[in-house]
């Protein structure tokens, strides 16, 4: 094995600028990625528990098609191929007008395919409260939509807090997905250091670094965040 | 749109689909079996008494956890040449990338699987005289291999998906395959369309399967 160490590289223009930027858009990717997928994840999650059944059947449906077809092709579809099939002006203005392509695509698709994921995590919250409560809510005379507001969602986050920790972490580490079609992000700019210097060692360790220490600074403030929120007399359940 | 779908060019391409679909299923079989070797070794050594064992097992698994799996694909398409001193090609690299990162996964499964045995077997092995490896052997795995099935199916549609992303380093599977053809042609919607409802017949049938299999075998 003979290979010429030079962690000097690391520290040179333009390579040092060029981790910085990569970190920045992956920490944008996730984040932004993570607003959609919380959201409508919560959305589809609750349709699957309520009783009103063709709102099940569609959660259902979103859940399995988004979940069954590899996050990598998804990707190319929503780059390559949703465009084309859009009315034509939406999809010229897609082609032409949209602000930073690469980047709005990979949120919209990381995000739609963590949604998929968190809204099976919200379904097991919400089961794991059990029918009981669920009824009794009902026999006081709550609503629906009031049993959900104020019965089954205050308890049913806090149970899926770690399963959520490790869904942000995941949509985290597939945000370097977003390479695939050209967004600079982490992964990419050490590939590219690599590329233009031979010194992989130096760059890929410097990009495992950065996401093991993302990694732990979440996994300690949700740990925290836990603690804080825990329901009095309630192990955490939720899927794994 | 659909009316000028090119169904000549889907047909037409087949064979170079099941070539580039044979090295995805050949890379999903020996990436699973590896997997749960060194998966179930791992699992052993972290709920083994020995503290450094059990510690540098349970570091192994955070470290790749932690880490996406392209990243860990570009490390071992840069680093096996040089441990091995000559090009290996792709493949095997993706291979050995795939082995040592979903084995962190197959450890965690295999561990929790042998957590849900009971305590009262364990010590009912011991009283027999069963030996700690014959306990594992004979009582515990057994049953904790019977209880993980379904996870362990879950695990292997995960990673038959996850096998896409050899396309970062060109390996010629499916999803490549499929782009080849469409860059050629210039027909991504047509080819893009049928990777995407391949996998999606394939993985959702290997769900439902799972979910019978769980109905069945719940313990």
């Amino acid at each position: 094995m003979n290979y010429n160490w030079n962690w000097g590289v690391l520290l040179e223009e333009p390579y040092t600028g060029w981790i910085i930027s990569g970190f920045g858009w992956t920490i944008a990717v996730s984040f932004a990625a993570w607003i959609i997928a919380f959201s409508l994840g919560s959305v589809v999650g609750i349709m699957r528990t309520t009783s009103v059944k063709s709102l099940r059947a569609i959660g259902t449906c979103y859940v399995e098609l988004f979940r069954n077809i590899p996050l990598l092709v998804q990707m190319f579809l929503w780059y390559f191929v949703v465009p084309e099939l859009l009315p034509e002006k939406a999809g010229m203005w897609v082609k032409r007008e949209l602000p930073l392509p690469e980047f709005s695509t990979a949120v919209v698709c990381l995000g739609l395919y963590t949604a998929s994921r968190v809204a099976e995590q919200v379904r097991a919250g919400i089961e794991s409260i059990g029918a009981g409560q669920r009824s009794a809510a009902l026999a006081m005379g709550l609503t629906e939509p009031q049993v959900y507001r104020y019965v089954l969602l205050p308890v049913g986050y806090r149970i899926i807090i770690p399963p959520l920790t490790s869904e942000f972490l995941t949509i985290f580490k597939n945000s370097s997905l977003a390479l695939t079609i050209g967004v600079l992000e982490l992964t990419a700019q050490t590939r590219q250091i690599e590329e233009y210097t031979f010194q992989g060692f130096e760059a890929f360790t410097t990009a495992t670094l950065l996401y093991i220490f993302v990694t732990f600074c979440v996994m300690g403030i949700m740990r925290v965040t836990e603690s804080k929120v825990v329901v009095p007399g309630m192990i955490s359940l939720g899927a794994k | 749109m659909f009316a000028e779908f090119d169904w000549k060019l889907v047909i037409d391409s087949v064979p170079h689909l099941w070539e580039g679909m044979q090295i995805t299923l050949m890379l999903t079989v020996l990436a699973i079996f590896g997997g749960i070797i060194i998966g179930t070794a791992l699992a052993l050594l972290r709920l083994s008494p020995f503290k450094t064992a059990s510690f540098a097992a349970g570091s192994y698994v955070n470290f790749f956890r932690s880490m996406p799996l392209i990243l860990v694909i570009f490390w071992f398409y840069f680093l096996v040449p040089i441990i091995v001193g000559r090009p290996v090609g792709g493949f095997y690299s993706v291979l050995i990338a795939f082995v040592l990162f979903e084995a962190a996964y197959y450890c965690e499964i295999i561990r929790a699987g042998i957590q849900s045995v009971r305590q009262g077997q364990v010590y009912a092995g011991q009283a027999l005289g069963l030996t700690y490896r014959q306990n594992m052997r004979y009582v515990v795995l057994p049953q904790a291999f019977r209880n993980m099935v379904p996870i362990l199916l879950t695990q292997a549609i995960i990673l038959f998906q996850d096998t896409s992303l050899v396309y970062v380093v060109g390996v010629k599977d499916f999803l490549v395959s499929a782009d080849l053809i469409a860059n050629r042609e210039n027909r991504l919607i047509e080819m893009f369309t049928v990777v995407a409802a391949v996998y999606f017949i394939l993985c959702l049938t290997g769900s439902l399967f799972v979910k019978r299999l769980q109905r069945k075998y719940a313990l």
